[in-house]
């Protein structure tokens, strides 16, 4: 059951990435995946009466927090070179 | 202990020459000068002190052996043999004469310059006394990096891609031959229970057979005969010589093909004499083919220097042929032929140097009746231009007569073929001459000034070299005849 | 007097270094008396030898001397060492006498050229190389010499080298030549790989038991040996070169294309004689190619109005008598006729290059004429040249040796009538020719006036040679005649005594036949030119074409410029740029396609790169799924 939420929210996300156009919201919707995938950890650890589930959970915690702060730096710089954050306009490492 | 002098003088001096260029490039090329005299005379007087010895005919006069990478089985262990004495010489010889003839013609990035000719050469004396076969690897790519920056920078119009090409096709070679190295290791290490080692000695007694062998001498041979350069493997050559600088050309010709030869006799005869004899028809067919294929290509250029480097792939199927010939003889005029081929080519780029320096272009067709303006350079470019086309009394002919007198047994068709190669060598070595000295002067303007002192000094060596190599040139066939005397035997 | 051969080749070479290192700094005289000098005393030399040589025949036939080993590998071993024995001493003589005559005669003749010392240096160099050429005491020195002289006439034939045709020349030559050396080469490794050594002494002692009179492995060396010779000795079919040789100076062409190099070829065969008499098949296509040649060659001189290309082709054909003779076994009379020739055709060049000078370097005989009375001393000896070439019975040396010929091409073992006829028939052409040019030239109306008379030094080596052309045939006589055989007695210490045929018809005929077939000649020459101006070739369309025929030597430039060098030069212009280039560039090609390719998926679209990620896990998973 659990497990069902969490793909739900997986896709969820995942649609948000494909979708949306805007950087910050593209952000979003890696976090949303990313607590997706830790709650299929948190899912599984309990299934198997572990630790080890909760513990990943932890990891993916920090690795987020990382992610979005070096992500939102990023996103600023971003919006300050190019005064937009249209991942369409965004192509200057095209080929 | 000389050879890690000599080798180390090379190096140092070239740093040397890298920092002092900074403040001062005059002091710069002297440093440059007397590094590589000092290196020349180190086994000149080597030679002087000890004639009784190599007379007396043991086959390796210098050894030097200390420990790099244990762990690996990799030692810093240097030999010298006949062979490789005089391949050191030409080393030398030409290493001093390219210097002088870059003296007025770089005028930019001076240090660097010389700090890539004393390593490169010093990769070539490497190359010829290396007897760790990882030790010969590092050398081999200690010669290719700088001479790519000799290239690249300094080079003409078109130097950059000419460097790119020589160094891929080089660097195709030496990826085989660093593979075939491995292999080598592995299998010997594992034959002798463990004893992992890149020593040449050692691995002179693994014992390969059938297909193992093949593909390992492949691996070397191919390494080798893209530095010769053998068709279908030349095309990196003309390109190479004709947009590197005048000293660039000249170490080209004269010594980096002499590594692949060199490679061949050393390596690839004594640790695969099975394996090789297996390929010696075809790889004799190929020399063959080399040798009429670039006497005809060579026939058809209009630029100097490009001409004079297809001749080169012509002269080399020369060394192809006598090599797998297995025959006394005929190594014996593979070894003259690495000789003859380096002084009297090198003497060709110098002078097609020292042509484009005064007028500027490398076309023939916008040469013409120099003779006339000048005569001591004609008078030697006969000289070297007769060398070409093997004439007696000059070196070169004394190396194809003894090839082809060696091959003759083995492959009376491909030697008839092959002394064909002559009559072209007539055809493309006249058409210098007469393309740049003879006919009506077409200077406009100031006709350009005769040799220099310090040219004349450099042609007058080289052409001293060539008609003492060609009127006796038993010193260097005694001095080899161990060593090729062994090689034949172990076949 | 071993120890004395060195200094022969010695000294001229002496001379080449000395004036090819300094000759720019030298004053004029210096130059002429090194050039000069340095022969001279080789001839001096030579003489000192060949009289000792005459007293007391050394010991083995031969004085040798070793100089030093030149190079030893495996079984092969050469030496710098040199021979003279009777044959040799013939040659060498010649070389340094006439080489001598002739160079006094050009230290006068070149003294306006800019380049003296540059002349005199390869004219020195050509007599070392020529030299050691019949000196040698093994086959690769021999080559030495062989391609020595090789060089020396291109340097020589292209001495004038601003014009771009004497270059061309210069480079036929070598390059035609070179065609015949390199058979030669070949002939000497299968020569080796059979005997062992490549020392003259050897081979001619060991090839008689080694090899079967006629064995598929003597035909093929001599074969190959004899195409080397042709080269030289300008035969047929390698016959073009000497004709457009005549490009540089007159004493060059005395000296190297007629007295003393284009002999080389006579000189191998004759030197090789055991194998090519274990050869019959060979020796019979030595006789057919000299007749055909003599022949050809004579019909070309006919109609070639420049003169020095008339002296040219007679060359041709006179040496193509010498090859007849050695390919009938007629050994003595073949080296008689170089012998003779020697004098009279290097009398002939330096007598035309005195007429040439003279006329403002005019070339063309019709444009000269009137000139016996003007120049009498060049007419004289002109005129004995003229006799010996064709012939004129006992008052000329030309007599001698080719009467020889012509009575040995019938009475041979391997003579025949056939070889005969054509002998006789070019006696014929060359009487005709010989007494064209002397007409022409001399008698008439003068056409060109006289820019200047010869100046004294040239004209005494004309007067030397004409004596020996008259002279010269004395010392050797038919056996019929007087009983003096001076020259083959020499030779013969050397080369076989010809075979003969049993129950000939008496000598006396056939002396009789050929002199008068000279005498036809001489008469049909005197009908055809005398007192009147211009030739009649031009009087129908078919003698006129068959004139532009002749001129052209045959067409055989042109067939060899259709059949190899157009090709030649065609296979090399379309593979300037190395077609196994484009193979190298395609892959470059290739791989930078592949590139613009792959790039089009880097666009740069984020969400793309996602929908990839996507598109790959979900591979990922599928295959997991269904594996």
């Amino acid at each position: 059951m659990v497990l069902l939420v969490a793909t739900v929210l997986f896709t969820l996300g995942l649609i948000g990435v494909l979708t949306r156009k805007n950087v910050v919201f593209m952000l979003i919707s890696v976090e949303i995946m990313l607590n997706a995938a830790g709650l299929a950890f948190v899912a599984a650890g309990s299934r198997w009466e572990q630790p080890d589930g909760q513990v990943m959970f932890l990891f993916i915690l920090a690795m987020a927090a990382a992610e979005v702060s070096v992500g939102l730096a990023l996103v600023l710089q971003i919006y300050h070179q190019h005064k937009t954050l249209d991942v369409e306009n965004l192509k200057e490492l095209k080929d | 202990m000389i050879l890690v002098w000599m080798i180390g003088i090379l190096l140092v001096g070239g740093i040397a020459c890298w920092l002092v260029a900074q403040r001062n490039t005059f002091v710069c090329r002297w440093i440059a000068l007397i590094a590589v005299i000092t290196a020349f005379l180190i086994p000149v007087g080597w030679y002087v002190q000890h004639q009784p010895v190599i007379v007396a005919g043991d086959n390796w006069l210098v050894h030097f052996q200390a420990d790099w990478i244990p762990a690996f089985g990799i030692s810093f262990h240097l030999a010298m043999d006949g062979l490789s004495f005089i391949m050191l010489l030409l080393t030398f010889l030409l290493g001093v004469l390219a210097v002088l003839c870059s003296w007025n013609e770089i005028r930019e990035k001076t240090g660097f310059y010389f700090f890539n000719l004393l390593w490169t050469l010093a990769g070539i004396a490497g190359v010829f006394v290396a007897m760790d076969l990882f030790l010969f690897y590092f050398f081999w790519e200690v010669m290719l990096v700088p001479m790519y920056f000799l290239i690249a920078i300094w080079g003409d119009f078109n130097r950059r891609y000419a460097a790119y090409k020589f160094f891929i096709f080089t660097q195709t070679g030496g990826l085989l031959m660093l593979l075939s190295i491995l292999a080598l290791y592995f299998i010997h290490g594992q034959q002798s229970g463990g004893n992992y080692t890149f020593d040449y000695f050692a691995l002179l007694n693994t014992t390969m057979v059938g297909a193992t062998a093949r593909w390992i001498m492949l691996g070397f041979l191919i390494a080798f005969v893209i530095k010769l350069p053998m068709v279908p493997l030349h095309n990196w050559l003309p390109d190479a010589h004709s947009e590197a600088p005048t000293a660039g050309s000249l170490i080209l010709a004269g010594l980096l093909l002499k590594t692949g030869a060199y490679g061949i006799i050393r390596f690839v005869l004594p640790l695969f004499p099975q394996a090789s004899f297996d390929v010696a028809w075809f790889a004799m067919l190929v020399g063959v083919v080399g040798i009429v294929y670039g006497a005809l290509l060579a026939f058809a250029q209009t630029d100097l220097k490009r001409l004079i480097a297809y001749t080169s792939v012509s002269h080399m199927g020369f060394v192809l042929l006598g090599v797998f010939a297995f025959r006394e003889i005929a190594l014996q005029g593979v070894v003259m032929q690495l000789l003859t081929h380096g002084v009297s080519t090198g003497a060709l780029f110098v002078l097609a140097g020292m042509l484009k320096e005064r007028l500027h272009t490398r076309d023939i067709n916008q040469m013409g009746g120099l003779w006339t303006a000048m005569p001591r350079m004609g008078g030697i470019a006969m000289v070297f231009v007769m060398a070409s086309l093997g004439l007696p009394f000059l070196g070169s002919f004394i190396a194809e007569f003894l090839i082809l007198m060696g091959a003759f047994p083995v492959s009376p068709v491909l030697t008839i073929i092959a002394s064909g190669g002559l009559v072209l060598s007539a055809l493309y070595s006249l058409r210098i001459v007469q393309k740049v000295f003879l006919g009506q002067a077409q200077t406009v303007g100031e006709p350009p000034r005769d040799l220099s002192a310090r040219e004349w000094v450099i042609m007058a060596s080289l052409t001293a070299a060539i008609i003492f190599l060609g009127l006796y040139p038993q010193p260097v066939l005694d001095m080899v005849r161990n060593v090729i005397g062994e090689m034949v035997v172990r076949r | 007097m071993d120890q004395l051969l060195a200094y022969i080749p010695a000294f001229p070479l002496l001379g080449f270094l000395i004036l090819s290192l300094f000759g720019r700094n030298l004053p004029k005289q210096l130059i002429g008396v090194i050039g000069a000098g340095t022969v001279c005393i080789a001839a001096l030399i030579t003489i000192v030898v060949g009289i000792a040589f005459l007293q007391t025949t050394p010991e083995g036939g031969a004085f040798s001397q070793l100089l030093w080993s030149w190079f030893r590998v495996g079984n092969l071993s050469i030496d710098i060492s040199l021979r003279v024995d009777a044959l040799t001493l013939v040659f060498i003589f010649i070389i340094t006498f006439v080489g001598a005559l002739i160079h006094i005669y050009s230290a006068f003749f070149m003294w306006h050229d800019r380049d003296y010392a540059r002349f005199f240096a390869s004219m020195n160099l050509f007599v070392c190389a020529m030299l050691l050429l019949v000196m040698a005491d093994n086959l690769v020195l021999m080559y030495l010499g062989w391609e020595g002289v090789g060089l020396c006439s291109y340097l020589l034939i292209g001495f004038w080298y601003e014009v771009p045709s004497n270059c061309r020349a210069a480079n036929k030559a070598f390059l035609i030549t070179r065609i015949g050396d390199t058979a030669l080469l070949i002939g000497l490794f299968l020569l080796f790989q059979e005997l062992g050594t490549l020392n003259i002494p050897g081979i001619l002692q060991r090839a008689p038991d080694y090899f079967a009179s006629g064995s598929s492995n003597i035909e093929l060396i001599t074969i190959l040996l004899l195409v080397g010779g042709m080269g030289k000795s300008a035969q047929m079919p390698l016959q073009t070169w000497l004709p457009d040789a005549m490009a540089g100076p007159s004493p060059v062409s005395a000296l190297i294309h007629a007295a003393t190099m284009v002999t080389a070829g006579v000189y191998l065969i004759a030197r090789m004689h055991v194998l090519f008499q274990l050869s019959p098949v060979t020796m019979a296509i030595v006789a057919i190619i000299g007749a055909i040649t003599l022949l050809v060659a004579g019909c070309s001189a006919l109609v070639q109005t420049d003169i020095k290309r008339i002296l040219a082709y007679s060359t041709i054909s006179q040496i193509g008598y010498m090859f007849l003779a050695l390919g009938i076994g007629a050994w003595s009379a073949a080296i008689f006729h170089f012998f003779t020739h020697a004098f009279f055709k290097a009398l002939l060049f330096l007598a035309a290059g005195v007429v040439i000078e003279a006329l403002h370097h005019e070339h063309n005989i019709f444009m000269m004429g009137g000139l016996r009375k003007r120049m009498p001393v060049v007419f004289f000896t002109f005129l004995a040249g003229a006799a010996a070439l064709s012939a004129l019975p006992l008052v000329s040396a030309g007599f001698f040796s080719k009467d020889a010929i012509l009575w040995y091409s019938w009475s041979a073992a391997n003579g025949n009538s056939f070889l005969w006829l054509i002998a006789l028939a070019g006696a014929f052409i060359t009487a005709l020719y010989s007494t064209r040019l002397m007409l022409v030239v001399f008698w008439g109306e003068m056409k060109t006036p006289i820019h200047e008379q010869p100046a004294q030094g040239m004209v005494i080596p004309l007067i030397v040679l004409a004596f020996f052309s008259v002279a010269a045939g004395f010392i050797e006589w038919p056996h019929n005649m007087v009983h003096l055989t001076l020259f083959s007695d020499h030779v013969q210490k050397v080369l076989p005594e010809t075979v003969m045929k049993q129950g000939l018809p008496s000598e006396y005929l056939f002396q009789a036949i050929a002199a008068f077939m000279t005498f036809a000649g001489v008469y049909m020459g005197y009908m055809m030119y005398y007192g009147k101006p211009g030739v009649r070739w031009q009087q129908s369309p078919g003698l006129s074409a068959t004139r532009e025929f002749l001129f052209s030597g045959w067409k055989f430039d042109q067939l060899y410029q259709f059949l190899f060098v157009k090709p030649f030069v065609f296979i090399t212009r379309i593979n300037k740029s190395d077609v196994i280039d484009r193979m190298y560039n395609g892959i470059a090609q290739a791989s930078l396609r592949l590139n613009s390719w792959f790039s089009i998926s880097q666009n740069g679209s984020l969400r793309l790169y996602i929908v990839g990620v996507l598109a790959g896990i979900l591979f990922i998973i599928t295959l997991q799924l269904l594996l």
